[in-house]
């Protein structure tokens, strides 16, 4: 029942894109993201193709894996679609009773769907390359200038990390609870709302008990290994940009470069 | 009511990077009222097999008969059949939920329909037959002991009254009296109810000493299946998937290769101990002369 949970799914691997530093990849994500905001022309739109294909091929992941991520947007998708196709006022292109469309409804909910598309594939290819905890280091690395003004940057990443670590550990878990009542003849499918509701106590008072337990055990473990959040702390494995960083950089600033001249020019 | 497996395969997450094959081509027969041990190396796909006996988990591909109907059929009614499979699992931790012991065990026969009323009896007569002191009945489930908590749950799935119990590594993490309690036990419900037994375990001794039927897994294949002694014969074999004989096996084969004519088909202590003596006696040892009554 959760086999399809592609976003924060990493796919291992030693592509270029698993090997860039994480910072590098989550700047370049942001980047890719303003990029599609920015080009609103199909040539723009084919550039920005060409890049994610590139990237795509770079990662050596298999297609259908990043396009999975996809499927779970698909409903949000169809309606952005439709509410641009027939709401949007301009010249009618086709009506019939009272829906009508027009030329620039077409136009709009085509980039909004290409827009949408990109995003979300873009996203996908960067937590298949990245684990949890890379990114959640990048993110505390990139926020670090916000100690100054007191946000406890490091504790909101360790806070992070230690949530996505848990995900599929209570993934897991009530996977076997639900097995262990459902042998006891629990059903948690049939039934109306409020039956349904009654019905997932055999399942969430064990799983709240274990997920407390465990996260018990796991501050001790902290305690007894003398942490005390971030002040003075540093990393054994300290994140260092190196050549295909800059070169990545290189690249970004180029495909950027290139977007802010479409959108000049006008083409 | 036997269980059938015909060509059974599972794949864990199919087509994905984190693919499985936990069972391959599996077939077998399990008939009434018998003990089977099933044993095998962590991760060699014993808990995998034993939950597709009562349809928690659906095959990738083959089939699974229960007294002769595809459980997996357009109308089978699976509900129907986990009362009468009943699987207790590893971790107690993961069905109890009640405020007390009894209300707990009483979950499952109210799920099959009966009150509370008419579900308290079979609750309290299960707790019993698991050795269960009746002082802790009312106990909150999550204050018991580990062996205490491994009972309850037990009981909670024996309360269902089902033809065939399947306990998965009901002995894991207790103290070598609550084992062998909890098995004797196990053994005498089988003699007293005449169920079927599964048990799956990682003591080769305990096997040893309650099953007539011995099932061996490793990487998702059945290896062996048959008398624990004929498979223990094989123990160089065993070892090579990261298994072991029971002591006692190895004690016999050594007598054997020096020359005593022991019976290597003795698997557990009390057997061992008369063969060596019969063998004893048969080669006129010197030994039983000497000192021969204190043996
Ligand atoms: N829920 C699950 N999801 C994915 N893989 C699993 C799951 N449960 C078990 N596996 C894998 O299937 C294989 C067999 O596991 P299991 O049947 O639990 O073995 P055993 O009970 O013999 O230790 C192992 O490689 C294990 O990692
Ligand atoms: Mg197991």
């Amino acid at each position: 029942m959760f086999k399809d949970i592609t976003l924060g799914q990493y796919y291992p691997g030693d592509s270029v894109l698993h090997r860039l530093d994480p910072r590098t990849k989550l700047i370049g994500t942001l980047a890719f993201i303003i990029s599609v905001f920015i080009f609103h022309t199909f040539p723009g739109y084919a550039v920005a193709t060409v890049f994610l294909a590139a990237v795509i091929w770079l990662s050596r992941i298999p297609p259908r894996l990043i396009f999975k991520g996809l499927k779970a947007i698909m409903l949000l998708l169809i309606i952005t679609v439709m509410f641009n196709i027939f709401l949007t006022p301009g010249e009618i292109v086709w009506s019939w009773r009272f829906l009508k469309v027009s030329r620039e409804g077409l136009s709009l909910s085509g980039r909004m769907a290409i827009r949408l598309t990109y995003l979300v594939t873009g996203s996908s290819i960067m937590t298949l390359t990245t684990t949890p905890n890379q990114l959640t280091n990048a993110m505390e690395s990139l926020l670090r200038p916000l100690n100054r003004i007191n946000v406890p940057v490091h504790e909101i990443a360790m806070m992070m990390s230690i949530a996505l670590r848990f995900i599929p550990i209570l993934m897991e878990e009530t996977d076997k609870i639900m097995k262990a009542q459902t042998a006891r003849g629990a059903d948690f499918e049939s039934g109306g709302i409020i039956k349904k509701v009654r019905n997932m106590i055999p399942l969430l008072v064990p799983l709240f008990i274990s997920a407390f337990r465990r996260a018990n055990d796991l501050a001790m473990a902290m305690e007894a290994r003398c942490y005390h959040g971030g002040g003075g702390r540093t990393q054994m494995k300290p994140l260092r940009y190196a050549m295909i960083d800059y070169a990545a950089f290189v690249i970004l600033t180029v495909y950027l470069a290139i977007g802010a001249v479409f959108r000049i020019v006008g083409i | 009511m036997p269980i059938e497996c015909k060509d059974v395969s599972f794949t864990y997450a199919p087509a994905t990077a984190y693919e499985i094959h936990a069972l391959k081509n599996i077939n077998l027969r399990i008939e009434d009222h018998e003990f089977i041990g099933i044993i095998g190396h962590t991760g060699s796909g014993k808990s995998t097999l034993i939950q597709h006996f009562n349809a928690l988990i659906q095959p990738t591909s083959g089939t699974i008969l229960y007294n002769g109907e595809d459980i997996w059929g357009q109308n089978y009614n699976r509900r129907t059949l986990r009362s009468e499979v009943g699987l207790a699992f590893q971790y107690p931790e993961h069905q109890l939920f009640e405020n007390d012991v009894l209300s707990d065990v009483c979950f499952g026969p109210m799920n099959q329909g009966l009150t509370r009323e008419e579900a308290e009896p079979e609750a309290r007569k299960a707790l019993l037959q698991v050795g269960f002191k009746e002082k802790n009945f009312l106990k909150s489930p999550f204050e018991l002991s580990g062996g205490q908590k491994k009972r309850a749950a037990i009981a909670g799935v024996l309360a269902m009254n089902p033809k065939i119990l399947i306990l998965d590594e009901p002995t894991a993490g207790l103290d070598p009296r609550g084992r062998d309690n909890i098995l004797d036990q196990i053994a005498e419900l089988q003699s007293v109810r005449g169920i079927t037994i599964i048990l799956v375990s990682h003591s080769m001794e305990d096997i040893a000493k309650y099953t007539r039927r011995l099932i061996v897994m490793n990487q998702g294949e059945v290896v062996y299946d048959d008398a624990p002694h004929e498979v223990f014969s094989h123990y160089e074999e065993l070892e090579k998937m990261g298994l072991a004989a029971p002591q006692v096996t190895y004690l016999m084969n050594g007598l054997k290769k020096r020359g005593l004519p022991v019976d290597l088909k003795a698997d557990t202590v009390a057997e061992a101990s008369k063969s060596i003596l019969k063998a004893l006696r048969e080669v006129d040892s010197p030994l039983l002369k000497e000192g021969g009554s204190h043996v």
